[in-house]
């Protein structure tokens, strides 16, 4: 059998006796697994006894924020019910009472706010969607329960997570991007109007694409266009 | 019919079935604790650490585990023999485990404790082997009466796995056995002598390999568990089997691999002979004590090496497996066989065998390295065509 010019020979590495034998590679990778066996370094974190280290930017249990006058800062606007993927967020606004005079400086607020923490997906784009930073994802990562009714967390459960969260100090990062509205602190705003614009840009480009209806926040935040 | 033996001959072989049925069920149990400790520390790992101190306790809830498992019978499964095969291969294992010796024994004890259930068997590894083959009824049968591709598959393969290592097995034990001049397990420990100069592993080397490597491939273990492992056939042969019978095949192969590591370290290394421990057996009692320690030390030593190998080792292909069995220690294990038969013969001395064993494995690889390269090349030329070839040449 001629061999032809077209054929390209493969050279196969030459098998040497120590590869024949089996038995000196094996004694290779006997005193490599011995070396790990007896060399003490695993790697096996113990939880729970030790935590994780959580990224500070961490998708975990959601909790809604309060302004500086305590009151909730939600606006139910339902920027966050829209956005949501999972569809887990039900909101039911309500006019504030004009006489009260908590209120005097809002006109909406939500009566009721539920959140199906099992439905949820965590994916974080409430957070992004909300003009006044009322709802976030803290870095709660343990929640569990033993019903599902009793993960339908509605408002007092919401704030009672950040009053938790404020307590122990490890607020998520997220807060006070962008133009904020009437509805968030003052310093906050006035914070955020002198960072840079590319902020701006990134919130106006997403409540921009999810949000149909809160004509009156979208106003807001468009003024700086 | 028990009457005709007095309670003189009864009672040692209570006690030594006792503790055999006693140790084996436990040991094989608590080897999966051991093996999943080993394997969490070759990899970097710690294994269960939760359930008791350091996890000790882990086998005893893997146990109560299995015994409250919902027993899931398969609607298409072939029901008598489904429930056989399990119970035939643990059937196996432990006749199997009653010719071994647990301890140390004399070849002519007369009466009292013996650490062996049939103490003087005269064909004691002939029956041992004999029994042991048997056990490839519990696997084919077991793929059988799944009624399942993938688990007649595995068993076939299984059977002719098992089959295949059977010869190389027996024939690397013709050495030992023609040394001793005794199939009685018991005498071809004492025939080691005392001490460590006499210890079948320096006659018989490269029996004492063929022989470790081919009782890995009967009792399914890395690198030879192409029959069961997950990513080659689903289940293998125990596919369709979970709960009690599951763990019936895994004991039966636990206690496979506690009788092949008895027999390593009872006809090569030496058994209970140590270098320090002189006189007779039942001379005094630690003396005895000492002997049990050696031997189950040596055991451990030997668990521990096919327990480490598992995780070492890549797994050998179906026709890599055949290919070193029929072609690579079946020839090595005859060739051997002739060198024993020529030493012992012509009556050279016995120290001849183990550079003889040295140079049968060299020339195997020597001949194996200048064979393969030539025809491997030729293979794979002709399956890798150049891509610039033009179609009319």
């Amino acid at each position: 059998m001629t061999k032809e010019k077209t054929v390209k020979w493969a050279e196969l590495p030459k098998i040497g006796l120590a590869e024949a034998l089996y038995l000196p590679a094996i004694l290779d990778g006997v005193a490599v697994t011995l070396k790990h066996m007896l060399g003490g370094k695993a790697i096996t974190r113990q939880y729970p006894e030790v935590e994780p280290d959580i990224p500070a930017n961490y998708r975990g249990v959601h909790r809604l924020n309060r302004d500086d006058k305590g009151r909730v800062k939600c606006v139910a606007c339902f920027l966050c019910e829209t956005a949501c993927p999972a569809k887990c967020i039900t909101i039911k606004a309500a006019g504030t009472d004009k006489d009260d005079p908590n209120w005097n400086d809002r006109d909406k607020y939500p009566a009721s706010f539920e959140i199906d923490e099992l439905r949820c997906i965590y994916c974080g784009m409430c957070e992004e969607a909300c003009p006044v930073d009322a709802i976030e994802l803290t870095t709660i990562y343990d929640l569990t329960g033993l019903t599902r009714e009793e993960m339908i967390f509605d408002k007092d459960k919401l704030l009672s997570v950040y009053d938790e969260t404020v307590a122990k100090g490890d607020d998520p990062i997220r807060t006070k991007r962008g133009v904020l509205g009437p509805a968030s602190e003052p310093a906050a705003r006035s914070d955020s109007a002198t960072q840079g614009d590319s902020a701006t840009q990134g919130d106006s480009a997403t409540q921009g694409g999810g949000a149909t209806q809160g004509g009156a926040a979208t106003k807001s935040v468009g003024g700086v266009q | 019919m028990l009457a005709q033996f007095s309670w003189d001959e009864i009672w040692p072989l209570a006690v030594a079935i006792g503790i055999v049925m006693a140790v084996i069920p436990g040991l094989g149990l608590y080897m999966t604790f051991i093996e999943r400790k080993a394997a969490a520390y070759i990899q970097d790992r710690i294994g269960p650490n939760r359930v008791g101190p350091l996890g000790l306790l882990q086998a005893v809830a893997d146990a109560i585990k299995i015994f409250l498992k919902e027993q899931v019978i398969p609607n298409h499964v072939f029901k008598s023999v489904y429930f056989v095969a399990p119970i035939l291969g643990l059937i196996c294992a432990m006749l199997g485990a009653s010719v071994v010796p647990f301890g140390p024994t004399d070849p002519n004890s007369t009466g009292g404790f013996r650490a062996i259930i049939a103490p003087h068997v005269d064909i004691g590894l002939l029956f041992l082997l004999a029994v042991s083959s048997l056990s490839a009824y519990g696997i084919v049968l077991g793929g059988w009466a799944s009624n399942n591709k993938y688990s007649m598959f595995g068993a076939l393969r299984s059977c002719a796995q098992f089959i295949s290592y059977e010869i190389p097995m027996g024939l690397s034990l013709l050495g030992v056995i023609m040394i001793t001049g005794s199939l009685n397990i018991e005498q071809m420990v004492t025939a080691q002598g005392e001490g460590i100069t006499g210890w079948n592993i320096w006659w018989q080397p490269l029996a004492a390999l063929m022989f470790f490597t081919a009782s890995l491939a009967e009792t399914n273990r890395l690198p030879f568990d192409l029959p069961e492992c997950e990513q080659e056939l689903v289940g293998g042969f125990h596919t369709e089997y979970g709960g009690i019978k599951f763990s019936l095949f895994f004991l039966a192969e636990y206690t496979h691999l506690t009788t092949v590591s008895f027999l390593t370290a009872l006809l090569f290394l030496g058994g209970w002979n140590f270098p320090g421990l002189t006189g007779p057996i039942d001379a005094s009692v630690t003396g005895y004590l000492l002997r049990w320690l050696v031997l189950v030390v040596k055991v451990a030593l030997v668990t521990a090496v096919i327990i480490q190998l598992r995780w070492t080792l890549p797994r050998f292909r179906f026709d890599q497996l055949m290919g070193l069995a029929w072609c690579g220690m079946i020839p090595l294990a005859l060739m051997n066989f002739i060198g024993v038969v020529a030493v012992l013969s012509f009556g050279f001395s016995k120290w001849w065998l183990a550079p003889l064993s040295i140079a049968l494995v060299l020339i195997a690889g020597w001949w194996t390295a200048k064979t393969t390269t030539a025809s491997m090349a030729r293979r794979t030329a002709l399956a890798r065509v150049s891509p610039a070839a033009p179609a009319a040449n």
